[in-house]
C-alpha cells in the first residue's frame, strides 16, 4: 500500500512538471495583462522543435535550446498581434494553437516521413534521471528509503528545475522592481505608463519569459517524459495548466499545488482504470480526467473560493488621449 | 471596429481581402518549405473542390458545418461574447440529435422525427452553452475560459457515453447502431433525382438548405428585430444597454442559448445527414473553424456564407491535395486556417494605417486634379 502511494506520487511529480512550467509561463504573461490561452500551442511547437533538434544534433541540450527558441518565437507572434497591433488576445492565442497543431504535423511528415512522429530518441538525445546522493545506499531503509530514493531521487533535471522555479518566480514577482512593475502593468497599465515605464516593453518581456518557460515544458514533454514527438502529444495539457493557473489564483505557490492536484488526478486516472473500488464500484476514467475542468468551472463560478484575475488582463493597452 | 476614416467599401472588402491574401502568401511559403509548388497546390485545391460535381458536393457539405459553427460564433460575438465552445456545443448537440433518433427511429415517420431530431440538437447545444452563459452573466466567470473547459468536459462525456452506453453489445469500435431510414435526411442528389435530374452522389444533404435558412434567420434576427438591436447594442457597449431598459444579464444568456443551438445543428449534417450513426469525434475541429469563418465573414451572414464556402473549398481541396502528395495531409488545411485566424482576426488592424495613408494620398491627389 505504502509503495503504491509512493509510486503514485512519483508519477504525479512527472506529470505535474510540464503543467507547472506552463502554468508559470501563463502566470508571467497574465500578470502582465496578456491572456495566454496559447499555452497549448506553445507547448506543442516547442516539444516538436526540441525532439527534432535533439535527434539531428544528437544532444538533448541543443534540443532544449531549440524548444526555448521556438517557445519565444511563438510568444513573440502572440505579442506582435496582441501588444503591437492591439489584436484580440484570445483570437491570436487560438491562431497559435491551430498553427502549432498543423505545422508540427506538416513539417514532421516532411522531415521524417513517419506520419508526423519524430524517430525515437536514444542516449544523449534524452534527459535521463539523476540519482541523488546516497539514494542507492538508503533504498533499503524502511519508509525514508523509498521516500527518498524513489520519490525524490531519480528524476531528470527539468523536474527539479520546474519546482525550483516556483520560489524563484515568487521572488521575481514579489520582491524585485521588475516584478512589481510587471504586476502593475497587469493591474493598472495607465498608472505604469504615467510613471514613464513602457507598457509595451513590459508585456513583451513578460511574454518572453513565458516563451522560455513554455519552451522548457515542451522540451520536457518530448525529450524527458517521452522519447520523441508524437502528433498532438500536448493533449490538452496547455489548458489544464491554464486551469491550474486560475485554480492557483495567479500566485506561484498555490499554482504549484494546483498543478500537483491535477497531476495527481491524472496519475490516479491511469491507476484506477478498471479497478473496482469499495462502495463506489468502478470509476470511469473519464470522470477523473474531467475533474480539473469541472473544478476550474466551479472555482470560476465562485462556489469554492473566488478566482479574481489581474484587472487589465485581456485588454490591449490604449494610451488615453 | 471601424474607428478609422476609411470608406465602408475599404473596411468591408479591401481590408479583409488584403488580410486573406497575406495569410495565403504565408501559407504559400509553408508549402515551399515542404517542397510543394504553391501554385500547383492551389490549382489542385480549387480543382479538387470545384472542378467536378462530387467535389462541389463535398465542398458544400463541409460548408454546411461551417455555416452552423460560424453563425454560432458570430451571434455571440455580436453581443461581445467570445464563444470558444462551439466544438463542445456541436458535440453535445449532435448527441441530442442522435439520442432522439436512436429512441424514436423505429416508431416515428420521417416528418415527425426530422423536426424532433433538429430540436433535440438545438436544445442540447443550447443547454451546453447555457451553463457558461449563466456563469458569465450572474457569477462573473469569464465565458472564454468556461467554454474551453466545457469543450473538454463534452469530449470526456462523449467518450464515456459512446464506449459504455451507446455502443451496441459485442461491437469493437465506439459507434452507435445505424439509424433507420426514417431518421435519415435525404441527400441532395436524391432530391434532384425525384424531379428527374441526375447528380453524382455526394454527402451533401438537406442540412445545407437548413443552413441557408439559418443564415436568413440570423440576418433577420440581428438586423430586423428589436432583440437583434439590443444584442448589437450589448456588443457595442454593455453599459448603454442598462439605460435602454434591457437586462444585459438575461440577454447574455439568451444570446448564448441561440449560439449554442446553432452549433448544435451540426449534428444534423453529420449524423442524420451523412454518417447515420453517432461516432466519436464527429465534430473534428469544425467548432474552431467556425471562429475563422466568423472572423473573415465579419460576423455578417453574407460574409459567413462566403467564408464557409471558402473553408469548404480548403477542406475538400485539401483532401484531394493529400491524396495527390504523400508528404501532405489534411493538417496543411489547419495551417492555412490558423494563418487566416491570425491575419483576419488577431492582426485585423495591422493594415489599417498603411491603407489609410495610401487612401489619403490617392484621394488628395484626385482632389488636386479635379
Amino acid at each position: 500500500m505504502f509503495d503504491t502511494v509512493i509510486l503514485l506520487l512519483d508519477s504525479t511529480l512527472r506529470i505535474s512538471t510540464p503543467l507547472l512550467l506552463l502554468a508559470l509561463a501563463g502566470l508571467f504573461s497574465e500578470r502582465s495583462g496578456v491572456v495566454n490561452i496559447a499555452l497549448e500551442g506553445k507547448l506543442l511547437a516547442s516539444a516538436f522543435a526540441a525532439a527534432t533538434a535533439a535527434y539531428w544534433s544528437n544532444s538533448v541540450w541543443i534540443g532544449l535550446l531549440a524548444g526555448i527558441v521556438v517557445g519565444v518565437i511563438t510568444a513573440m507572434i502572440h505579442g506582435f498581434a496582441s501588444i503591437t497591433h492591439k489584436g484580440d488576445q484570445i483570437v491570436s492565442g487560438t491562431a497559435i494553437n491551430m498553427l502549432a497543431a498543423g505545422l508540427t504535423i506538416a513539417l514532421g511528415r516532411y522531415w521524417f516521413e513517419m506520419g508526423g512522429q519524430t524517430p525515437a530518441l536514444v542516449g544523449d538525445q534524452r534527459f535521463t534521471g539523476i540519482t541523488l546522493p546516497f539514494a542507492d545506499a538508503l533504498a533499503d531503509v524502511p519508509l525514508i528509503g523509498s521516500l527518498y530514493s524513489t520519490l525524490l531521487s531519480g528524476h531528470n533535471l527539468l523536474v527539479y528545475s520546474a519546482f525550483a522555479l516556483v520560489p524563484i518566480s515568487w521572488w521575481i514577482l514579489q520582491r524585485t522592481r521588475f516584478g512589481l512593475r510587471l504586476r502593475a502593468v497587469g493591474e493598472n497599465p495607465h498608472s505604469v505608463d504615467t510613471a514613464g515605464i513602457s507598457v509595451t516593453w513590459m508585456r513583451y518581456r513578460a511574454l518572453m519569459i513565458a516563451g522560455v518557460l513554455a519552451g522548457i515544458a515542451g522540451a520536457y514533454l518530448s525529450t524527458a517524459h517521452a522519447a520523441g514527438f508524437v502528433p498532438n502529444m500536448s493533449a490538452g495539457k496547455g489548458f489544464i495548466a491554464l486551469a491550474a493557473l486560475i485554480f492557483g489564483k495567479w500566485r506561484p505557490v498555490t499554482v504549484m499545488f494546483g498543478c500537483l492536484l491535477f497531476g495527481l488526478l491524472d496519475a490516479l486516472a491511469v491507476r484506477l482504470q478498471g479497478v473496482e473500488l469499495p462502495v463506489i464500484g468502478e470509476v470511469p476514467v473519464q470522470a477523473i480526467e474531467v475533474l480539473p475542468y469541472v473544478l476550474t468551472v466551479l472555482l470560476l463560478a465562485g462556489f469554492i473560493g473566488k478566482a479574481v484575475g489581474p484587472k487589465a488582463v485581456g485588454t490591449p493597452y490604449e494610451k488615453s488621449r | 471596429m471601424n474607428n478609422n476614416n476609411l470608406p465602408t467599401w475599404i473596411n468591408v472588402l479591401v481590408l479583409p481581402l488584403l488580410n486573406l491574401i497575406l495569410a495565403f502568401a504565408i501559407a504559400g511559403l509553408v508549402f515551399i518549405a515542404i517542397d510543394v509548388d504553391p501554385v500547383e497546390a492551389a490549382r489542385l485545391i480549387i480543382e479538387g473542390a470545384l472542378g467536378y460535381e462530387e467535389g462541389i458536393g463535398y465542398t458544400l457539405y463541409y460548408a454546411t458545418n461551417f455555416i452552423f459553427t460560424g453563425l454560432a460564433v458570430a451571434i455571440a460575438f455580436s453581443a461581445g461574447l467570445f464563444n470558444i465552445g462551439g466544438e463542445g456545443q456541436a458535440y453535445i448537440g449532435g448527441l441530442g440529435t442522435g439520442l432522439v433518433c436512436l429512441a424514436l427511429d423505429a416508431s416515428m415517420p420521417f416528418w415527425i422525427l426530422f423536426p424532433l431530431s433538429m430540436l433535440g440538437g438545438m436544445l442540447f447545444g443550447a443547454l451546453w452553452a447555457f451553463i457558461p452563459a449563466y456563469l458569465q452573466a450572474y457569477r462573473g466567470s469569464h465565458v472564454v475560459i468556461t467554454t474551453i473547459m466545457f469543450n473538454f468536459i463534452a469530449s470526456s462525456l462523449m467518450v464515456y457515453l459512446m464506449v459504455n452506453v451507446l455502443k451496441p453489445e459485442g461491437q469493437m469500435s465506439a459507434v452507435s447502431r445505424l439509424l433507420e431510414e426514417s431518421a435519415r435526411l435525404p441527400f441532395i442528389h436524391d432530391m434532384f433525382g425525384w424531379v428527374g435530374i441526375e447528380l453524382e452522389q455526394s454527402p451533401l444533404n438537406a442540412s445545407f438548405l437548413i443552413a441557408l435558412a439559418a443564415l436568413v434567420f440570423v440576418w433577420a434576427l440581428l438586423w430586423r428585430t428589436r432583440w437583434g438591436f439590443a444584442i448589437r447594442a450589448l456588443g457595442a457597449s454593455p453599459s448603454a444597454t442598462n439605460y435602454g431598459g434591457i437586462n444585459p444579464k438575461r440577454l447574455t444568456v439568451i444570446v448564448m442559448l441561440i449560439s449554442g443551438a446553432m452549433a448544435g445543428l451540426l449534428g444534423m449534417n453529420e449524423i442524420t445527414g451523412y454518417s447515420h450513426q453517432l461516432r466519436l469525434d464527429f465534430v473534428a475541429g469544425y467548432g474552431f473553424t467556425g471562429i475563422a469563418v466568423a472572423l473573415i465573414g465579419r460576423g455578417h451572414p453574407i460574409g459567413i456564407l462566403f467564408a464557409s464556402i471558402l473553408f469548404g473549398v480548403l477542406f475538400q481541396g485539401g483532401n484531394e491535395l493529400a491524396f495527390e502528395y504523400d508528404n501532405i495531409d489534411r493538417e496543411m488545411v489547419v495551417v492555412v486556417q490558423a494563418l487566416v485566424v491570425l491575419f483576419s482576426g488577431a492582426l485585423a488592424m495591422m493594415l489599417v494605417n498603411p491603407v489609410t495613408k495610401i487612401y489619403q494620398a490617392v484621394s488628395s491627389r484626385q482632389a488636386k486634379e479635379a
